[in-house]
């Protein structure tokens, strides 16, 4: 293998194409790829250890802010598995509200990818027009949440606000007007001929594949694997209402991008129903909570990328959990690039990358430390100097207040 | 004004640095790109390197790995350079403050010039809080 590495590509950490950073090295034979490898830890944050100093309520907040594109994904996650822990049956109306927040999340959701795909095809338009009709989806979210993203709506027991019979109507309208949108974006990104020819056949996932790396979400069901945690585990309001999950066959980027498509008009199916379904109506939103017993729970929600998972231990004594383990779903999709890059051209290895909607925020639970580099981080020197200008900093800022106190009196 | 910051104020160029954010805040700014928003109009732009760049848009912790790496991009971008930090994250380090891959806030490692909070910030005021910045520049 080392003879045929004949030029390495590296791309990222700093990539004007990402948002977020992430270092791929390619290994090229001409234009050829012949290995991949994925060097991860720039955006680990360390969550899963802040969790365990953090209140089981403050602790539906931090796991928000694992990603920002699933930012509900992970509190229903993390509030299933209190919920399957304590063995609590939220109430009717907070499911519906739940299943609510996580379909409109997958909407912007996909709509972000397809315009980020066109975006690293450089077919700006594409890019364009989806993240206009993301726009409105946006306005229904501050709309029932108060907030753009990060929507802090989940809360154990239930959830945090209600959704008033008068935005009913409205969202129902924004809803019908999205709708006749993105039937309009689908038939044009499907029918383009631009795209089919850059993304017809290209990095291909065999059902076998799937099954290897043990990918879920879209990746999977676009190669024929039919896997739906809303459907085969169900929670909140998912078996209340009609709804089918989309598969397709091929397994290459074109098909990843057509059940995404399909996928919102589901969404919307399944958002209009909850709709009706808490309209007029009242109930209770939040069913209180009083401790968290000891033992250990599992909770999933299908995200918008496939299965979140969350695990959490709790000892019955403190009020934050003894462990809490996170996996996401891109730390399985996001390998597969082993079977789907290797051959193709580095054109087309970017999309196939994107392919998988690759959420590094999410996966990256682990960091491996290298102590010759940790040392060179922080060497003697620096940690001196580092030192001194604390105190020195210390010092103006005690003088300030010292000042302000003798100018009070 | 020098020559130099009047021709920095003509049209900004901007380069994104993410130091480990939750990607909130990287898809505002892109957000603010697409038609809604569309900056472009004002003539600002995403720089595809940090050599063309007039200014730093850093999000997120800055964790212990990226402290090098936003360094040498602060040190490749020509001066005088413009360093916003957008999000809760990078102004103080939010939620993430009290964690062990925290190295940041963004003002221990590289010099900020605006500061504009919120989780995320919505566009709106990511636009304001440049404009802000530049009417104070005169």
């Amino acid at each position: 293998m080392v003879e045929n590495r004949k030029v390495i590509v590296p791309i990222g950490p700093y990539h004007p194409l990402l948002e977020e950073p992430e270092y791929f090295q390619l290994y090229c034979d001409g234009e050829e790829v012949v290995d991949a490898e994925w060097i991860a830890g720039y955006n680990h944050r360390g969550i899963e250890k802040l969790s365990e100093s953090k209140h089981y309520d403050q602790v539906t907040f931090l796991v928000e802010r694992i990603c920002g594109i699933c930012s509900t994904s992970h509190p229903i996650a993390y509030c299933n598995s209190i919920e399957d822990l304590c063995g609590i049956e939220i109430p009717e109306r907070a499911k519906y509200i739940r299943s609510i927040i996580g379909e409109l999340e997958r909407l912007h959701s996909h709509l972000l990818w397809v315009g980020l795909a066109g975006h690293f095809l450089g077919y700006n338009t594409v890019f364009m027009w989806a993240w206009k009709y993301r726009e409105p989806i946006l306005d229904m979210f501050e709309m029932i949440t108060g907030n753009r993203n990060h929507y802090a709506m989940l809360r154990i027991g239930g959830v945090r606000r209600d959704i008033e019979d008068e935005d009913v109507p409205i969202l129902k309208k924004t809803l019908s007007e999205i709708k006749d949108k993105v039937k309009m974006l689908t038939e044009a990104v499907l029918d383009d001929p631009v795209l089919s020819a850059r993304l017809k056949g290209v990095g291909i996932l065999t059902k076998d594949d799937i099954k290897n790396y043990g990918a879920v979400g879209p990746v999977a069901r676009a190669s024929g694997v039919d896997i739906d945690v809303r459907r085969d585990d169900p929670y909140a309001a998912y078996n209340l209402v009609e709804w089918k999950v989309i598969t397709t066959e091929n397994g290459d980027v074109f098909d990843k991008a057509v059940v995404r498509l399909l996928e919102c008009f589901e969404s919307i199916k399944i958002i209009e129903q909850c709709l009706d379904a808490i309209y007029g109506k009242k109930g209770e939103i939040w069913k209180e909570v009083r401790e968290i017993i000891e033992g250990e729970g599992i909770g999933h929600h299908e995200a918008p990328r496939g299965e979140v998972f969350h695990y959490v231990r709790s000892d019955g004594n403190t009020t934050s959990p003894v462990r809490h383990k996170i996996r996401a779903p891109s730390y399985v999709n996001i390998p597969t690039f082993k079977a789907s890059c290797i051959g193709e051209t580095i054109s087309d290895v970017c999309i196939i990358l994107a392919g998988v909607d690759p959420c590094y925020c999410c996966t990256e639970r682990i960091a491996v430390y290298d102590k010759d580099k940790n040392k060179k981080v922080y060497d003697f020197d620096q940690l001196i100097k580092k030192s001194i200008e604390k105190t020195e900093k210390i010092k103006k800022e005690l003088g300030k207040e010292g000042k302000l106190w003798k100018h009070l009196l | 004004m020098s020559l130099k910051l009047k021709a920095l104020k003509k049209s900004l160029w901007v380069y994104h640095v993410s130091g480990g954010s939750c990607n909130n805040c990287d898809i505002e700014i892109l957000d603010l790109l697409t038609p809604r928003f569309d900056v472009e109009r004002f003539g600002i732009i995403l720089a595809a390197s940090p050599r063309h760049a007039d200014v730093l848009l850093c999000t997120g912790i800055v964790n212990k790995k990226c402290v090098e790496r936003v360094k040498e991009v602060y040190q490749q971008t020509p001066k005088p350079c413009v360093v916003v930090a957008v999000g809760t994250c990078s102004c103080s380090g939010g939620i993430f403050r009290d964690g062990y891959q925290m190295a940041g806030p963004l003002d221990k490692i590289i010099p900020v010039d605006v500061y504009i909070p919120g989780c995320p910030p919505k566009p709106e005021s990511i636009i304001a809080g440049i404009v802000k910045f530049l009417k104070e520049l005169k």
